[in-house]
């Protein structure tokens, strides 16, 4: 059967949609577009058609009953019975979709003496904590989690599931996605409710933030969404007014875990921990030489920031790869990002486009880091750094 | 030991660019290469090969001209590779993509090492790796940064990247591992290698020579659809400070104090711990 189609009657041979076709998969002749094999029918171009002339056909493969789903959930991840920064963030969206929907928020919370994490969670407004208190549930156990996390979602059936777009939350929740059968979609950077539908619009960044996609599950329950680290607005602690209930799951089994933890190892937060940091200094080859970071490192603690590289950076061995900020390295969110000697390619802005303001400083102002860039300084930045650095600390 | 290195074949992103003017992606010229991770996650395999004996096949989904992709992995070192393509395959999403991976690896006979990339470069979405474990149902970790060894009693001690440090794990095979850049530095080909790709024969594999639910692949197997996609919105225009580098400077600290920076307090007050 075939899944695309060209009505070639309605085919103007404008070729708009060639230009949004990323896997050059479309071909015009004779003003008429065609398909070719290198589809992968991502949808772009039935989206950019002014003549609806391109179509889709979709069968749901055994859809379930969605109507028995309801209300939103959210994953409460945790490290050392301390909340991870990002579940303030994932309630807060939960909170926003609750305005549209008018459900309960539940939250998932897995591990060991986590019952004042529990209360924790009813203070962010969330009314109903499934809880799981274990001895058997430790730190990085994803395996026992994904299993739980499964179970509990057939057994509770919430609408819509959401954790954080974290290392382990984008391990663990496509693990439980496909325990369960459900789509889910991968840090989102933005979640709404279709007022007609009530479905959850999930937008998202792909192609290295170059193209924003807005995604739907119609047919699968739970809808599931990891959601982008410091995007979304934390929620506010509730009033005493605020009646949370915690449930105790006991009839669960707890599975034996078959991952071993044998040491974790915590980097000197303050400089490597970029992706809560509020604020980063970067730099890149313009520093021309390893001991130039020092520049950065000094500016980065003027502010109480952390450090980042560029790949050109971290590739000629200035600075260890956790620093890496891009496309094949992190994904940073601060509230300033201060970059100094990047260029501004195309894989290093995928890592640090969304921040909220971005500041350059460099020699050309031809370089590409200056499109991006809210405030920047054309200069060298042997001297704009140090006298940052100067003023800051007067 | 039987290792399997999953690949996809992705546009280069380096030269797609944004259209300013019409706000859609220019593609001069875009050229298939194999997801940068995936180069990390093919020299491991090797490497492991190399260490440990056995053999190690690429397997990717896709159309026919992912062929190219496969041959380049061969002439890296990898001994096999494998092709699951089929136009019921197109329009998978992370979990169709997973389940019909999955069936690959078990016609394949499965293996005690599937690597991967940490996620691909178009979707970025890193969900494919844990999607396939599941469907195997072997553990996962993602994220590894190096894998310090494998022992005689069939366990793997790896190190897995966090935000925040690394964990150390130990984990019985088999395993499925996603890998991240730091990992290795990736060969390139040799020329016997360019040979070898020439005149391997890639075994290509249709929906009927799979055991896979046909409700379950490409497009009416993805609980997910794109409902749009557009460019996200330009910042428009910077502020830029020239000149004096002083008054360049004081007024840029102007603004960002607006944000939140705080002149001469932060550093002194919580720079050291
Ligand atoms: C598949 C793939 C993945 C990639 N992933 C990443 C990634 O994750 N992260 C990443 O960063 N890159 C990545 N890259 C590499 C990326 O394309 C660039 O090569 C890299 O970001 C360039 O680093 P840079 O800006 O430090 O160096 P350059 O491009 O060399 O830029 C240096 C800049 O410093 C300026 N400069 C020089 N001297 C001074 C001075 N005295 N004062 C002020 N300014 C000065 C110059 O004007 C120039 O703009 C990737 C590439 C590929 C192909
Ligand atoms: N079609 C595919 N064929 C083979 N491997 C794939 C495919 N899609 C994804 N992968 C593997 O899964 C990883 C993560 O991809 P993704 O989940 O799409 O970000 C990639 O680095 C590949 O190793």
């Amino acid at each position: 059967m075939e899944t695309i189609k060209i009505l070639l009657d309605k085919c103007s041979g404008c070729g708009l949609c060639l230009k949004v076709c990323a896997y050059d998969a479309l071909d015009l002749v004779d003003k008429k577009v065609y398909i070719n094999e290198r589809c992968t029918i991502c949808g772009a171009c039935v989206d950019v058609c002014k003549f609806d002339a391109i179509e889709i056909y979709r069968r749901s493969f055994k859809g379930q009953d969605v109507s028995a789903y309801s209300g939103i959930c959210v994953y409460a991840e945790h490290r050392k019975n301390k909340l991870s920064s990002v579940v303030p963030e994932v309630i807060g969206a939960a909170r926003e979709l609750k305005k549209d929907l008018d459900k309960t928020i539940s939250a998932i919370l897995l591990g060991s003496g986590v019952k004042p994490l529990a209360e924790e969670l009813i203070s962010y407004g969330v009314d109903e904590v499934w809880m799981i208190d274990s001895l058997e549930i430790v730190d990085f156990a994803e395996d026992i989690q994904a299993d739980l996390v499964a179970r509990i979602l057939m057994e509770k059936k919430p609408e819509i599931f959401l954790g954080g777009g974290t290392i382990i939350g984008r391990s663990l929740l496509p693990r439980v996605a496909a325990k369960i059968l459900s789509g889910l979609t991968a840090d989102c950077t933005e979640l709404t409710i279709d007022t007609e539908s009530k479905f959850l619009k999930q937008t998202r960044p792909a192609f290295g933030g170059n193209i924003m996609a807005t995604i739907l599950c119609q047919n699968h329950r739970p809808q599931m969404a990891t959601v982008r680290h410091k995007v979304m607005k934390a929620a506010e602690k509730v009033g005493a007014g605020h009646n949370g209930k915690i449930v105790e799951l006991h009839d669960i089994p707890i599975p034996h875990s078959k991952i071993e933890v044998l040491e974790f190892v915590e980097e000197q937060t303050e400089t490597v921990n970029l992706a809560e940091a509020d604020f980063i200094v970067s730099g890149g080859r313009g520093l021309k030489d390893p001991k130039n970071f020092d520049l950065i490192e000094k500016l980065s603690k003027a502010i109480g920031g952390a450090v980042g590289a560029s790949r050109a950076a971290v590739d000629a061995g200035w600075i260890p790869y956790s620093h890496q900020v891009g496309q094949t390295g992190k994904t940073v969110n601060p509230t300033i990002y201060i970059a100094c000697g990047i260029s501004g390619a195309i894989q290093h802005l995928a890592g640090m486009k969304s921040s909220d303001i971005i500041v350059a400083i460099n020699s050309d102002a031809n370089a590409p880091i200056f499109d991006v860039a809210h405030y920047g300084i054309v200069g060298n930045l042997f001297e704009v750094v140090p006298e940052l650095v100067k003023q800051i600390t007067e | 030991m039987n290792i399997v290195v999953c690949i996809k074949q992705v546009p280069d992103t380096t030269n797609i660019k944004i259209n300013p003017e019409t706000n859609t992606l220019i593609r001069t010229g875009v050229e298939s290469i194999i997801n940068p991770f995936d180069m990390y996650a093919l020299e491991e395999g090797i490497r492991l090969k190399e260490k440990h004996g056995g053999t190690v096949t690429a397997l990717s989904m896709g159309p026919p001209q992912v062929e190219e992709s496969l041959r380049e992995a061969i002439s890296l070192g990898i001994d096999d590779a494998c092709l699951l393509s089929d136009r019921a395959f197109a329009g998978a999403d992370t979990l169709a993509t997973a389940y019909t991976l999955a069936a690959g690896i078990r016609k394949l006979g499965g293996a005690d090492i599937i690597l991967m990339g940490r996620q691909a470069i178009d979707g970025d979405t890193g969900q494919v790796g844990p999607g396939v474990a599941e469907n195997l149902g072997i553990t996962h970790v993602t994220d590894i940064r190096k894998i310090e060894q494998i022992d005689e009693d069939g366990t793997i001690i790896v190190e897995r990247l966090l935000e925040d440090g690394y964990v150390r794990l130990k984990i019985k095979l088999p395993v499925l591992l996603t890998v991240v850049k730091e990992i290795n530095e990736p060969r390139l080909p040799s020329l016997r290698g360019k040979l070898a790709a020439k005149k391997k024969e890639i075994v290509t594999w249709v929906e009927e020579d799979l055991e896979i639910d046909s409700e379950r692949i490409g497009l009416v197997g993805s609980p997910t659809f794109v409902k749009k996609i557009f460019t996200p919105p330009k910042p428009s225009g910077g502020k830029i400070f020239q000149g004096d580098t002083r008054e360049a400077v004081a007024s840029l600290l102007e603004e960002l104090k607006k944000a939140g920076i705080t002149a001469g307090k932060k550093g002194s007050e919580d720079g050291n711990n």
